[in-house]
C-alpha cells in the first residue's frame, strides 16, 4: 500500500518536520531535537505497550489536523498519541504544558526519597535532571514518605522499591527478553510496588537490562565493584564475542579495573542493543574486552563534569551544561534531600551506600 | 497440599470452558474466588501457584491479580469477616459509629482478628448499598440498616453458628 | 404516578422467573428483533436518542454503530455491572427484582451487534445476584430465547456472568475488559478505542446494565414512541438511587420531566429531609459529580427550577451546575460536615486509584492526607489552596477519568463550601467539637438582572 510510505506535516513549536504516518509526537519531536523533545520517563522504543503511564510527555494540539482542524480538549501522552497530517503541537511554547508538566515532576517526587547523595543512579538520573529542570524549590509535602518492605531480588539486582516511578519498563523488559517472568507489580494505587511476592532471584540471561531501562535508581547493580559514584568513572565503548548477545557495550573504568558494564545507549537514554548477564555481571577485567574508544556521554549529564567530589551544587551553570538552554532551576533536590549534607565527603563511603551508612559516616563538625 | 475435589475440579473446567480456545487466563479470578472459599478463606503461595498451574500461568502474573483485588485476602482471616462500609453515604448514617460499637464489641482494631481466631473487621469503600446504610458484608450477603442491636445480633448469630 | 418502563413489573410476585416474567409480556422484544436485521435495531435505538446510563450519557445508537466488524473476527458486548460508584445501587436492584429484563436486553443487544459470546461483569461484592442471573440465564436458555439456533433464527448467544473482585476502576471499560481478560484492572491507554479493539483484541461494546434493560422497552415502542417520553436529549426515564440524609432512600424510576424539589420532597420519591431537618447540600449523580449547596441544587443559577434531567442537572457547568451521572442521589442535611463527607470520598478514591499513572496515583493520597489533616482540626489556610491546586494539576492530566472523578468532588466542595473549609482551619478546637451547620447553603440566590 502506497499509504504506508506517505510522509505527513507536523508543527512542534512552529517548527515543522516530515514524518511517516504512524509516528508518534514524540517521536516527532526527536526528529526535530532540541529543545522542543518532551521528556520521557515510562515511554521506551525498544519495549512494546511502554509509554501513556509518567504524564511528563504530555503535549497540547492546538490543531488536530488538517482535516478536523480542532484542538484536542485534553493535553495529550506525545508518546501515544499518533500525529496526523497537519497537526500542530505545542510543548515548551505551552504554558499549560508547562504547568501541567511541573504538576506531574511534583508528584513524581512526592514520595521519592531524595537520597540522590547515596543513590548509584545520581548523575545517570532522569529524574534528578527532570527535578532540576521542573521542580519547585522546597516540596508541598508536609506528611510522611511511603516506604516499603524490602525485597532481595538475588545476587545481581539490588531494587530500592521507594525510588521506583512505577513505569512498568522493567516488567515489559522482562516480558519481552526472558522467558518466564518473576517480577512484577503487585498490590494497586499508592501502594502499587515492583516485587516477586515470594523471595525469588531474577537471573534469567537477559533480566539485566531492567537496570539499564529503569530511568532511576530503584534497579542497579549489585556487582557494581566498588559501588562508585558514576561521574568518578571513565565510559568507554567495548565488545566482546558473545554467544548469547551482540557483546556491545560501555565499560565503566577507573584506571584498569571495569566497575561496571552496561548496553550501550543512545541519546535518549535508551539501549541500542540488549546485552546478556554475562557480559554485564561476569567480564570485569579489562583483557576480558575489546576496548573501541572513550564513549559519548550525554552533556546534560552530571557525570560530564567530572570533578562531582564532594555534595555541593555544580559550579557551572545549568546554562552551560545544557547546551545554552536555560531551564527554570527550581527544585533544588539537594536543599530539600533528607540525607543531604555538605559535611560528608562521599568519596570516603565504600558502599554500598544506604542512608544508615550515611549517617554514621557523617563528618562531625 | 491444595487441590480442589474432582467435583471442584469439574466446576473448574466449566469456568474454563466460558472462554474461546487459548483465552483460559480469563479464568483467573473466578478461580481465586473459588480457591478462597476451599482453602481456608485466604490466598496462600501455595494456592495461588496451583491455580496458576490449573491454568498454565506464571505464579506472578496471580500474584499480581491477588494483590489488585480487595476481596481477596493474603493473610488469614476469622471466621466471619466483616467488611464494614465507611464511603461518604454511610458516613452520613452512622457508620463511622458502628464501626466504633463493633470495634468495643469485639475489642480489636480495624485489621484486626479476634484472638478465637472469629471475627476480622475491616473497613471497605461503597459496597453499593448506599441506600440501606450502615451496612456490612458478611460472606456471600450484605446486612443493611445496622444499628448495635442488630450489630449484637449479628456476634450472636455468629457465635452460634460454630 | 410516573411512567414506568423498567421497574414497572419488578414487584409483581415471582417476576424473577421465566414464567411469570413471559405471563407478563416478557421476551417480546426478542421475537421483535430477531425478525428485523441487526442494523436495523442499531436504528431503533439510535431513534429512541437513549444515552448511556453508566455516567458518561453518550448515546447508545451512536456507540453501537461506531462497532468495527472486520470479517471473520468475533465481536463482544459485555455488560457493565460493576456498579461501584458511591451512591449508586440502581443496576443491584434491576438485577435483584427483575433479572429477565437484563437478560432480554442482552439478547436483544447481542442480536443488533453480532456478538455470541456475551458477557456481564458484576461486581465481586454482589455474590448472591450471580445466582440470581445465572438462574435467569438457564431458564432462558431452556425456553429457547438464549443458546443455540434462538428462535429457530440460526442466531446462537451464549451469556456469561463474570465476577470482579473489588475494584472501583473495573467499572471504567477498558479497565474492565482487562480484569475481564484475567488481568489487574489498570485502564488501557486510548485509542485503540474498545469499538476497534476491545475484549482479546476484538471489537467489543461495553454498557452499563440499566442501558441495555431500557432496549427493551425501546424495541417493545418502537424508538420514536420512547423518544416521546422526557424531555430534549433527555429521552425515556431513567433509575436514580437515592440515600444519605432522606426519609426514603430506594431506587426510583422517574421520567426526566420532574423538578429536583419534587424528587426530593414529595413521598413519591424520598419523601423529604430525614428527622425534619432541612436541605444543606446534594450530590446528584453519583459521588463523581460536583457537590450543589441546597440553593443551587433547587434553582440554577438564572433562579430557574432544576429539573432531574442530564441538561438540566448540567445548567451553569461545573460553575454552577452539576451532572446526572451514573443517578446515585446523595443527600446532606445541615448537620452534616462537607468537609468530612469530602474526606470519605477522597479516601475512596485513594483506595481505588489503579495506581498506573502518577497525577492519580500520588494526588488522591496526598488530598486525602490534606482534607484529613483539615477535618482533624490541624489544617491552615494554605492547605485549602494547595488542595485545590492539587486537584487541578490532576483533572485531565491522567489516563483515565477516575482522576477526574477523584478531583472533581474536591473542586466542588472548595467551589461551594470554601467558607466551611475555612472556618476549620480558623476554628481548630471548635472544629473537632461541632459542626459548621446549615449556613447560608440554603438562602435564596441573587439573581442578577
Ligand atoms: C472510574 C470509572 C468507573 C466507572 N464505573 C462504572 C460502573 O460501575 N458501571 C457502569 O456502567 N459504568 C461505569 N463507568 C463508565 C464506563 O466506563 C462506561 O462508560 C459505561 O459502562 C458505558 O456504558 P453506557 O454507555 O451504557 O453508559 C465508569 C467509568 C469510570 C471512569
Ligand atoms: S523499578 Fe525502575 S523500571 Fe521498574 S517500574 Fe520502577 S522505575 Fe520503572
Ligand atoms: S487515572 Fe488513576 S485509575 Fe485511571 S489509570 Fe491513572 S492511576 Fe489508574
Ligand atoms: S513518556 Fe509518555 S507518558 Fe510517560
Ligand atoms: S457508601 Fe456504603 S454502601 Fe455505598
Amino acid at each position: 500500500m502506497s499509504e504506508e510510505v506517505k510522509k505527513i506535516k507536523v508543527t512542534i513549536d512552529n517548527i515543522s518536520v516530515e514524518v511517516p504516518a504512524g509516528t508518534t509526537i514524540l517521536q516527532a519531536a526527536r526528529m526535530i531535537g532540541g529543545d522542543v523533545v518532551p521528556p520521557a520517563m515510562c515511554y521506551y522504543t525498544k519495549l512494546e505497550g511502554s509509554g501513556g503511564k509518567c504524564r511528563t510527555c504530555l503535549v497540547e494540539v492546538s490543531k488536530g489536523s488538517e482535516a478536523d482542524p480542532r484542538p484536542m480538549p485534553k493535553l495529550v501522552a506525545s508518546c501515544r498519541t499518533g500525529v496526523m497530517d497537519g497537526m500542530e503541537v505545542k510543548n515548551i511554547t505551552s504554558p499549560r504544558v508547562t504547568d501541567a508538566r511541573n504538576g506531574v515532576v511534583e508528584f513524581l517526587l512526592l514520595n521519592h526519597p531524595l537520597d540522590c547523595p547515596v543513590c548509584d543512579q545520581a548523575g545517570e538520573c532522569h529524574l534528578q535532571d527532570l527535578g532540576y529542570e521542573h521542580g519547585k524549590a522546597g516540596t508541598r509535602y508536609e506528611f510522611k514518605r511511603r516506604t516499603f518492605d524490602k525485597h532481595d531480588l538475588g545476587p545481581y539486582i539490588q531494587l530500592h522499591m521507594t525510588r521506583c516511578i512505577l513505569c512498568y519498563r522493567c516488567v515489559f523488559t522482562a516480558d519481552q527478553l526472558t522467558e518466564k517472568r518473576v517480577h512484577g507489580v503487585l498490590s494497586r494505587g499508592d501502594h502499587a510496588e515492583i516485587a516477586t511476592y515470594i523471595e525469588k532471584s531474577l537471573d534469567n540471561n537477559f533480566i539485566g537490562n531492567v537496570i539499564d531501562v529503569c530511568p532511576v535508581g530503584a534497579l542497579t547493580d549489585k556487582t557494581f565493584r566498588f559501588k562508585n559514584r558514576v561521574w568518578f568513572t571513565k565510559p568507554v565503548t567495548a565488545h566482546r564475542e558473545c554467544k548469547c548477545c551482540s557483546g556491545k557495550v560501555t565499560l565503566w573504568q577507573r584506571g584498569e579495573e571495569v566497575l561496571r558494564v552496561t548496553a550501550r545507549k543512545d541519546q535518549w537514554g535508551e539501549v541500542e542493543e540488549w546485552i546478556c548477564n554475562e557480559c554485564r555481571f561476569e567480564k570485569k577485567k579489562t583483557s576480558d574486552w575489546v576496548i573501541e574508544g572513550p564513549a559519548h556521554v550525554n552533556r546534560h549529564s552530571v557525570i560530564s563534569q567530572g570533578h562531582y567530589e564532594k555534595v555541593v551544587k555544580p559550579t557551572e551553570t545549568f546554562k552551560a551544561v545544557h547546551d545554552g538552554r536555560d531551564p527554570q532551576l527550581l527544585m533544588d533536590i539537594h536543599s530539600v534531600s533528607e540525607v543531604n549534607d555538605p559535611n560528608v565527603d562521599l568519596s570516603a563511603i565504600a558502599g554500598p551506600a544506604t542512608g544508615e551508612v550515611f549517617k554514621l559516616t557523617k563528618k562531625s563538625s | 497440599m491444595v487441590k480442589f475435589t474432582e467435583d471442584k475440579m469439574k466446576e473448574v473446567q466449566s469456568m474454563i470452558d466460558r472462554y474461546p480456545e487459548g483465552k483460559q487466563k480469563s479464568a483467573l479470578i473466578p478461580l481465586l474466588h473459588l480457591a478462597q472459599q476451599e482453602f481456608g478463606g485466604w490466598l496462600s503461595a501455595e494456592t495461588m501457584d496451583y491455580v496458576a498451574s490449573l491454568l498454565s500461568i506464571e505464579p506472578i502474573e496471580v500474584y499480581e491479580v491477588a494483590t489488585f483485588y480487595s476481596m481477596f485476602n493474603l493473610q488469614p482471616v476469622g471466621k466471619h469477616v466483616f467488611e464494614v462500609c465507611q464511603t461518604g453515604p454511610c458516613m452520613l448514617n452512622g457508620s463511622d459509629q458502628i464501626i466504633d460499637y463493633i470495634k468495643q464489641r469485639l475489642n480489636i482494631g480495624v485489621g484486626e482478628t479476634t484472638a478465637d481466631g472469629m471475627f476480622t473487621l475491616k473497613t471497605v469503600e461503597c459496597l453499593g448499598a448506599c441506600g440501606y446504610a450502615p451496612m456490612m458484608q458478611l460472606g456471600m450477603h450484605y446486612r443493611e440498616h445496622l444499628t448495635k442491636t442488630k450489630v449484637d445480633e449479628i456476634i450472636e448469630e455468629c457465635r452460634n453458628k460454630q | 404516578m410516573a411512567k414506568k418502563l423498567l421497574l414497572e413489573k419488578a414487584h409483581v410476585e415471582g417476576i424473577r422467573y421465566f414464567d411469570v416474567y413471559r405471563r407478563e409480556g416478557g421476551y417480546q422484544a426478542v421475537e421483535k428483533a430477531l425478525k428485523m436485521a441487526p442494523n436495523d435495531v442499531v436504528e431503533e435505538v439510535k431513534k429512541s436518542g437513549l444515552r448511556g446510563r453508566g455516567g458518561a450519557g453518550f448515546a447508545t445508537g451512536l456507540k453501537w454503530s461506531f462497532l468495527a466488524k472486520p470479517e471473520g473476527v468475533p465481536r463482544y458486548l459485555v455488560c457493565n455491572a460493576d456498579e461501584s460508584e458511591p451512591g449508586t445501587f440502581k443496576d443491584r436492584y434491576l438485577m435483584e427484582f427483575i433479572p429477565h429484563l437484563l437478560i432480554e436486553g442482552l439478547v436483544v443487544a447481542s442480536y443488533a451487534l453480532g456478538s455470541n459470546r456475551t458477557y456481564i461483569y458484576i461486581r465481586g461484592e454482589y455474590a448472591w445476584i450471580v445466582a440470581i442471573l445465572e438462574q435467569a440465564i438457564a431458564e432462558a436458555k431452556q425456553n429457547g430465547f438464549l443458546g443455540k439456533n434462538i428462535l429457530g433464527t440460526g442466531f446462537d448467544c451464549e451469556i456469561y456472568v463474570q465476577r470482579g473482585a473489588g475494584a472501583y476502576i473495573c467499572g471504567e471499560e477498558t479497565a474492565l475488559i482487562e480484569s475481564l481478560e484475567g488481568k489487574r484492572g489498570n485502564p488501557r491507554i486510548k485509542p485503540p478505542f474498545p469499538a476497534i479493539k476491545g475484549l482479546w483484541g476484538c471489537p467489543t461494546v461495553v454498557n452499563n446494565v440499566e442501558t441495555l434493560a431500557a432496549v427493551v422497552p425501546i424495541m417493545n415502542l418502537g424508538g420514536e414512541e420512547y423518544a416521546k417520553i422526557g424531555v430534549g436529549r433527555s429521552t425515556g426515564t431513567k433509575l436514580i438511587s437515592a440515600c444519605g440524609n432522606i426519609n426514603k432512600p430506594g431506587v426510583y424510576e422517574i421520567d426526566m420531566t420532574i423538578s429536583v424539589e419534587e424528587f426530593i420532597y414529595s413521598d413519591e420519591y424520598c419523601g423529604g429531609i430525614a428527622n425534619g431537618k432541612r436541605l444543606k447540600a446534594c450530590i446528584p449523580g453519583g459521588s463523581s459529580v460536583p457537590i450543589l449547596p441546597a440553593n443551587l441544587l433547587l434553582k440554577t443559577a438564572k433562579g430557574e427550577t432544576r429539573y432531574m434531567n442530564y441538561e438540566s442537572l448540567s445548567d451553569g457547568g461545573f460553575a454552577t451546575g452539576s451532572m446526572m451521572g451514573s443517578g446515585g442521589f446523595i443527600v446532606l442535611d445541615e448537620d452534616q460536615c462537607v468537609v468530612r463527607h469530602t474526606l470519605t470520598l477522597a479516601r475512596f478514591y485513594r483506595h481505588e486509584s489503579c495506581g498506573q499513572c502518577s497525577p492519580c496515583r500520588e494526588g488522591t493520597g496526598w488530598m486525602e492526607k490534606i482534607l484529613q489533616k483539615i477535618e482533624n482540626g490541624d489544617g491552615v489556610k494554605t492547605d485549602i489552596d494547595l488542595l485545590w491546586d492539587i486537584q487541578r494539576k490532576i483533572e485531565g492530566n491522567t489516563i483515565c477519568p477516575l482522576g477526574d472523578a477523584a478531583a472533581w468532588p474536591v473542586a466542588a466542595a472548595i467551589r461551594h463550601f470554601r467558607d466551611e473549609f475555612e472556618w476549620h482551619v480558623n476554628n481548630r478546637e471548635l472544629c473537632r467539637k461541632q459542626n459548621y451547620g446549615l449556613a447560608h447553603y440554603a438562602d435564596e440566590i441573587h439573581v442578577p438582572a
